[in-house]
């Protein structure tokens, strides 16, 4: 139960004063640019974008700098904008098949047409604290080579031509959108990845990371991962044709999964499928695992109890904003709730007592 | 990659050119080849989002991915030329200037404009995504076999 | 594109729209009124009111069913330029215009679900008059009784009698509009 009062406002209006001016922190130091974030904590800005379901690189960037670096309060910040925003309309399918890659790396083929290409990963770095950055560097230049030109293929499409991996259905029915209509259950498979692009990063790993230690087991090889740019295109109406609005960097993951078949379906590759704004290769993994676990059904397999397999138990605690609000809600003000609680355990207590002198005088 | 000067709709082709430019850039490319006509708002420049879908396994059925911010515009020249812009962000004087390239290229200018505004910044965009697609290029691993166990 | 269909949106959406929202929210708040909204010149042969009704209420997530005359290039450009909404048949659509008599078979749209009574259709009925009198209206909003002139008592009723599923009204001539909400009673 809920009661109004009156009297914090101007608590309020001073602490709102003083987080302006704990955010800004010691003036002797000079202050964070938009762009400056934008630019050297990209991925930063890529999480907020990616978990806010916004692309929009400055405002992810603002939305961090008004957070001081809370991430998730900056995803809260971009989901609350994105709200006030008239949809214009959708785009046609994004063809991650044309993308142009800065990266494109595969476990399952070492010599794939396009090549491995590492891109600006920090998987071979040695994970040592680099003083030089600590100090103003010079800046190195990275290396060119002359480009090959043509569209990369997906890797899964090499298996697909042999019939060893299950096809993906061309269907162009329009998806359901978790931003227009509330999650309902069961949900399919188009609305449960929109919910895991959107998913809390740490949430979806952890998930993911139970399904590699057993929990709900389908080993998974990562087939591709690719990171690159792709435009959008969406059809305006006035025009009578479709253009290309602009373009977006994505994190594509494609896994290959064992599956010893079923009744129906002869042993087989299955697929799990992670795509996430930005560059954010981990949640893309992650995305993917948890994807692939959350098909037990449709593929036939046995439901192991794991909580990757249960949909309901992931898509409903997924989402950072939600979970947040619901966890920080606890922290204002019950005073009614409270004093109901403490009229009955006093109320408990003096029966308690009470009994305790009968049974003490009998 | 994509030809941009589509022969078959090149207007589909220069708004998706114009759509994609750097912040400010069809600003300055168009006010240094023309001086801005006159025109009236058909819908003043406004932000708004668009829905961008992708497909599952990238090539299976579509799915909701996120949104994008986008700004859109549509002007009228004098002479009745309409003039439309769909571009990614939030950025209105991008969003005019786009807009007034698409109508001016409806005009005796698009000769002038095609050479001085939309060549330009193709040849740019061009030479943006070649540079990093080279910096790809340098990371692509060349394998070479050390040992071969043939007992 | 024709200039006309993409001419008669608000010049002033932000405000326009709020004004023609208020007008509409009046409307449904008190049926039997009559409410006077503008800012809209949309082609033939929709109202002005009807205009209105359609650019502040219909986006890309309202599929508009356009029933008899109103289902022309005209309109139909107009709407997709203006409001993006897509067009549809009566049994999909979330707002529906139209005269009376166009908009008919009722039992064609949706009335929501006990779930979602909200997921019903919303009708615009072009007029050819509005008026404070005719049948007369009781319920919610309504203090004792009020009087309009309505299309149809008894089909009216029958949507009364699926409460709290079933269609909303809104009545449109000219550049006036009453609204006649599921909860309203005519008699």
């Amino acid at each position: 139960m809920y009661v109004a009062v009156k009297g914090g406002e101007r608590a309020i209006e001073n602490a709102h004063a003083w987080l302006a001016e704990e955010r800004r922190g010691d003036t002797d130091v000079a202050e964070l640019s938009i762009v400056q974030i934008r630019e050297q904590l990209s991925l930063a800005v890529n999480r907020v974008m990616a978990e806010g379901s916004l692309y929009d690189p400055d405002l992810a960037a603002l939305a961090i700098k008004q957070a001081r670096g809370d991430l998730i309060e900056a995803i809260f910040l971009i989901r609350a904008y994105r709200t006030t925003l008239p949809r214009f309309g959708t785009s046609k399918p994004v063809e991650t098949g044309t993308m142009a890659c800065d990266r494109r790396i595969s476990a399952t083929f070492k010599d794939l047409p396009g090549g491995q290409v590492l891109g600006p990963t920090f998987d071979y770095t040695h994970r040592l604290l680099d003083f030089k950055l600590a100090a103003e560097g010079d800046l190195p230049e990275a290396p060119m080579r002359e480009a090959q030109v043509g569209e990369v293929p997906h890797v899964t499409e090499f298996l697909n031509r042999e019939g060893l991996i299950e096809e993906a259905l061309h269907d162009d029915a329009p998806p359901p959108d978790l931003t227009r209509e509330p999650l309902e259950m069961p949900a399919e498979r188009a609305l449960r990845l929109q919910a895991l692009t959107r998913a809390d990063e740490g949430f979806t790993l952890g998930l993911a990371y139970s399904t590699q230690r057993g929990y709900a087991r389908n080993h998974a090889f990562v087939g591709e991962l690719r990171i690159g740019s792709v435009p959008v295109e969406m059809h305006i109406p006035e025009l009578g044709f479709a253009i290309d609005i602009g373009e977006v960097t994505l994190t594509e993951c494609e896994t290959v999964n064992q599956f010893k078949g079923s009744k129906t379906e002869p042993p087989q590759f299955t697929r799990g499928y992670g795509l996430v704004f930005g560059l954010n290769e981990r949640k893309a993994i992650s995305m993917a695992l948890v994807d692939r676990a959350l098909r037990w059904e449709e593929l036939g397999e046995d439901n192991e109890g794991a909580p990757a397999q249960d949909a309901e138990f992931v898509l409903y605690h997924a989402d950072n904003i939600q979970a947040t609000g619901f966890l920080e809600h606890i922290k204002l003000p019950h005073y009614v709730d409270f004093q109901s609680e403490l009229e009955l355990v006093r109320k408990l207590r003096r029966e308690a007592g009470a009994s305790d002198v009968q049974e003490a005088a009998e | 990659m994509k030809d941009t000067f589509d022969e078959n709709n090149p207007r589909k082709a220069w708004m998706g050119l114009l759509a994609k430019a750097p912040d400010g850039r069809v600003a300055k490319l168009l006010d240094a080849a023309i001086q801005r006509p006159a025109f009236t708002w058909l819908r003043a420049p406004e932000v708004g989002s668009t829905m961008v879908r992708a497909r599952m396994g990238g090539t299976g059925a579509p799915f909701n991915l996120g949104e994008i911010t986008v700004t859109r515009c549509a002007l009228m020249l004098e002479a009745g030329e309409i003039g439309h812009a769909y571009i990614q962000g939030r950025r209105k004087a991008d969003a005019e200037a786009a807009a007034l390239v698409d109508a001016l290229m409806q005009t005796q200018a698009a000769k002038l404009l095609r050479a001085s505004v939309l060549e330009p910044l193709e040849a740019e965009m061009t030479a943006a995504k070649a540079v990093r697609a080279s910096k790809a290029a340098a990371t692509k691993v060349d394998f070479f076999t050390m040992v071969r166990g043939e007992d | 594109m024709q200039t006309q269909t993409l001419s008669g949106g608000f010049e002033d959406p932000a405000i326009q729209s709020a004004h023609a929202f208020r007008g509409i929210m009046e409307a449904m708040a008190r049926p039997g009124t009559l409410q006077t909204i503008s800012g809209a010149t949309p082609p033939a042969p929709l109202s002005p009111a009807a205009g209105c009704v359609l650019l502040a209420l219909c986006d890309t997530d309202t599929p508009v069913h356009l029933a008899g005359e109103t289902d022309c290039e005209a309109v139909r450009a107009w709407l997709a330029f203006h409001t993006g909404a897509p067009t549809t048949g009566s049994t999909h659509c979330m707002f529906a215009v139209g005269t009376w008599d166009t908009l008919a078979p009722l039992s064609a749209y949706q009335i929501g679900t006990s779930e979602y009574p909200d997921r019903s259709a919303t009708l615009i009925v072009e007029c050819p008059a509005l008026e404070t009198s005719g049948a007369t209206l009781t319920g919610p909003g309504i203090k004792d009784h009020a009087s309009l002139s309505v299309p149809d008592v008894q089909a009216l009723q029958s949507n009364r009698a699926l409460f709290p599923l079933g269609l909303d009204f809104i009545l449109t001539c000219e550049n006036q509009l009453a609204a006649l909400p599921r909860t309203t009673e005519v008699s």
